[in-house]
């Protein structure tokens, strides 16, 4: 037998078991859940977009390791969320974005959008979405040049998304007359449709949020307020003028909607830490984004709208405080 | 129906009981030496009453109470006082003991009679004879149990909880006890019952343990007066407040004790130790402990004496297995890490578990992602990420206001957090914090 006097038992405080999931546990299980919808944009528009994705990744993963380096910390790599970030970004930009554009966003999302307030956990806003606005303020034409989704063979063939269309159809014509006509919703729920070469997919990118939802990853609360407070708002304008305003289903089948409300809302940096600042926080990124989508002069406002909220987080967690247990209002003391 | 539980956080981490759930309770050898502490209890320690040289019997008091929050420490056998002085403890630095060397008869002093009618008697006579018997509870938080039954008149109890919850992984004894002994147990919530005059109690007790229920479940229906409760598996079910909520729906109010909701809850191995002092007039002088875990050869179940040596239990277990990691006294969720095999086992000690090298955490610390699984884990609603952050600024009066003092060092928190961050640890700092600015500001 071992003498138990002669091991150097290690010492620290309890608890001594753990859960076991690790930040870069976490990160790479996210990179996972959005590989369905990755491969889909690159099926869809062509190597091109595995080029942009790419050039994103390696501009954030550069920057990352620049950053620490002259910060004299370890390089973080391998946690997996720069990665993560140009990923995102890269899901973000349209297929025919330039290389130099891309690799760009990777640098301004890490360096603008994460180390420059400290690094992992510190950021207030989104890092990819920082980017995200930064190139469509920058470069507005290249940021809005949609592909066709048609494979690889199908480079040149440029088009409107459907939001976009429909926006232009109204601001020209007064009404949304057949801007839609002939698109079934579900051609653009499985990925058939000019956009972000991420965002397209709705069905792969809700397989991939299946899966975090499953491994709790992120929580179910924020993608449900978004969504939701997305569709009554503009199901509502929709009712009111419904020859205006595109139907409710077709604001969640277009656009950012489900990459915003299930990979880039949830964020767990910069949204809230309780259950009930998530539900504010999804609340007002769907209501944010209906008001922009609705008479704002962008065709999409996923982006703006969780940046905005993003800016609220602080104040939503001081306004949801968790409601501690043994609170009795009318007890001598016991309140706070 | 879904058995009952507290509302809020909770963990679930895997609970391991397997490795000692089905080994029956054996009485541990006597050691060569044994050191009993003067302070196996919260409260003012005992006081020695014998000195070097000494005979003393098992049962004989050899250190008296101070005070009333304090109980006497007996001779857990007989034998001869080597030393008194301060000697290895489980809860810290070292305190003194009476170091006594067994003479192997373990002859019983025959000073304390029982009670005539152990159900009839007067509740002030069981009261005494409860702290007469150094009884505390034997959960682990060992607060003296004559003072847990003394509420201030004014004070209506009317929920007596016997807790065999065993909520923390690894550990087996209570699960044992409840197996073995039920009689005990029952006798003991019913003397516990008399003192408050009350005609019924319950026994709370976590669905990982079956065969507790129902063979308790039985017998408490036979007998009448007692309701046995079955609970979610979930940590830490076994917390005072949070058990009182489970079974009353009610919630023990922030900073205060379980009475001001009409409630005192008592350790199933308490209820068996006032049996034993009520019926047979026998101090607590042992108790069952579980050793355990993968850095164990053999995990039991021992009834060990008051004072004997881990090492000791280590040996009767089989000696350790694998590279030696963690020595901890309790369970893995609060129990304490030691560097020091001589530390006796006490009146609290529930458990000693031997972690092997590879299933202790050394990851270190990385930054906060804000992933709230520390807030959404808090069984007390607090936010252990931001009380950490507030603390770090020595943001004192803010960490005070984010409730720092309802924490109840459960370790939920740090036991989710994905970036390693010893978030329990952050927040027992800001509670002594919180309590000295308080004790300064008035």
């Amino acid at each position: 037998m071992t003498n138990p006097n002669d091991p150097k038992w290690i010492l620290s405080s309890s608890p001594h078991v753990f859960q076991g999931d690790t930040t870069a546990r976490i990160m790479w299980q996210v990179v996972a859940a959005l590989t369905p919808a990755v491969v889909w944009g690159v099926y869809a528009f062509g190597w091109r977009a595995a080029w942009v994705i790419g050039w994103c990744v390696a501009g954030a993963a550069a920057a990352e390791s620049g950053a620490l380096r002259l910060r004299g910390r370890p390089n973080a790599l391998a946690d997996g969320s720069a990665v993560l970030t140009g990923l995102l970004l890269g899901m973000n930009l349209p297929a025919t974005s330039p290389w130099w554009m891309a690799l760009l966003g990777g640098v301004v999302a890490i360096g603008l959008g994460k180390q420059v307030f400290g690094g992992l956990g510190q950021n207030p806003f989104n890092p990819a979405l920082v980017a995200r606005v930064f190139l469509l303020i920058s470069f507005p034409v290249a940021m809005t040049n949609w592909a066709v989704p048609g494979g690889a063979l199908a480079d040149a063939v440029t088009a409107a998304t459907p939001l976009g269309a429909a926006k232009t159809a109204v601001a020209t014509h007064g009404a949304l007359g057949d801007a839609l006509a002939g698109i079934p919703w579900w051609k653009l729920f499985v990925g058939l449709q000019p956009g972000s070469l991420g965002e397209v997919s709705e069905l792969l990118l809700l397989v991939g949020a299946a899966y975090l939802l499953w491994k709790r990853i992120i929580p179910w609360d924020i993608p449900v307020a978004f969504l939701g407070t997305l569709v009554l708002v503009t199901g509502a304008a929709w009712l009111g003028a419904p020859a205006k305003v595109v139907p409710p289903w077709f604001h969640l089948v277009t656009g950012g909607a489900v990459l915003g409300a299930c990979y880039m809302a949830t964020d767990m940096v910069t949204s809230p830490l309780t259950a009930r600042g998530r539900w504010a926080f999804g609340v007002g990124c769907g209501l944010l984004t209906a008001v922009i989508r609705l008479w704002g002069g962008y065709p999409e406002g996923v982006s703006f709208a969780i940046l905005l909220m993003n800016a609220t987080v602080p104040l939503i967690d001081r306004f949801t405080k968790p409601r501690k247990f043994g609170w009795v209002p009318d007890a001598k003391g016991a309140a706070s | 129906m879904a058995a009952r539980t507290f509302p809020l956080g909770g963990v679930h981490p895997p609970d391991q009981k397997h490795l000692s759930a089905a080994k029956p309770v054996e009485p541990a050898p006597l050691p060569d030496l044994l050191v009993v502490p003067l302070s196996q209890h919260i409260g003012a320690p005992a006081r020695p009453v014998v000195k070097k040289g000494d005979r003393v019997l098992a049962g004989q008091a050899i250190g008296e109470a101070v005070g009333f929050v304090s109980v006497p420490v007996h001779a857990p056998t007989s034998g001869k006082v080597l030393r008194v002085e301060p000697a290895p403890h489980p809860l810290g630095p070292p305190q003194p003991a009476v170091i006594i060397e067994p003479d192997g008869d373990d002859r019983w002093a025959d000073d304390l009679e029982p009670l005539t009618d152990p159900h009839g008697a007067d509740p002030d006579e069981i009261r005494q004879r409860i702290q007469a018997a150094g009884i505390v509870g034997m959960g682990g938080a060992t607060f003296p149990t004559h003072v847990k039954l003394s509420p201030p008149p004014e004070v209506k109890i009317d929920t007596v909880i016997l807790n065999g919850v065993e909520c923390e992984p690894y550990l087996t004894a209570d699960h044992r006890l409840m197996l073995e002994e039920p009689d005990r147990i029952l006798a003991g919530l019913r003397v516990i019952l008399s003192v408050f005059g009350l005609d019924k109690g319950y026994i709370g007790i976590e669905e990982n343990k079956p065969d507790a229920i129902e063979l308790l479940g039985r017998k408490a229906r036979e007998q009448g007066f007692a309701e046995v409760v079955p609970l979610a598996v979930k940590y830490p079910q076994g917390a005072e407040k949070q058990l009182i909520k489970a079974i009353t729906g009610r919630e023990v109010p922030s900073g205060q004790l379980p009475m001001a909701v009409g409630a005192v809850v008592q350790n199933v191995g308490t209820a068996a130790a006032i049996w034993d002092a009520v019926s047979v007039g026998r101090p607590l002088v042992e108790r069952i402990t579980t050793v355990t875990g993968e850095g164990v050869a053999e995990p039991r179940n021992l009834r060990v004496r008051i004072g004997t040596p881990v090492r000791h239990l280590i040996e009767l277990a089989g000696g350790l297995r694998g590279e030696p990691g963690k020595l901890i006294l309790g369970g893995p969720m609060m129990g304490i890490a030691h560097h020091d095999p001589d530390v006796p086992a006490v009146k609290g000690t529930s458990g000693v578990l031997l972690l092997p090298r590879d299933r202790v955490r050394t990851a270190p610390e990385g930054p906060c992602i804000r992933c709230g699984r520390c807030v959404d884990a808090c069984p007390m609603g607090l936010a252990p990420t931001t009380l950490r952050t507030l603390i770090a600024h020595e943001m004192v009066a803010e960490a005070d206001e984010w409730n720092a003092l309802d924490c109840i060092e459960c370790g939920s928190c740090s036991f989710v957090c994905p970036a390693a961050i010893p978030l329990v640890q952050a927040i027992r700092y800001a509670k002594g914090r919180v309590m000295a600015r308080r004790r300064k500001g008035g």
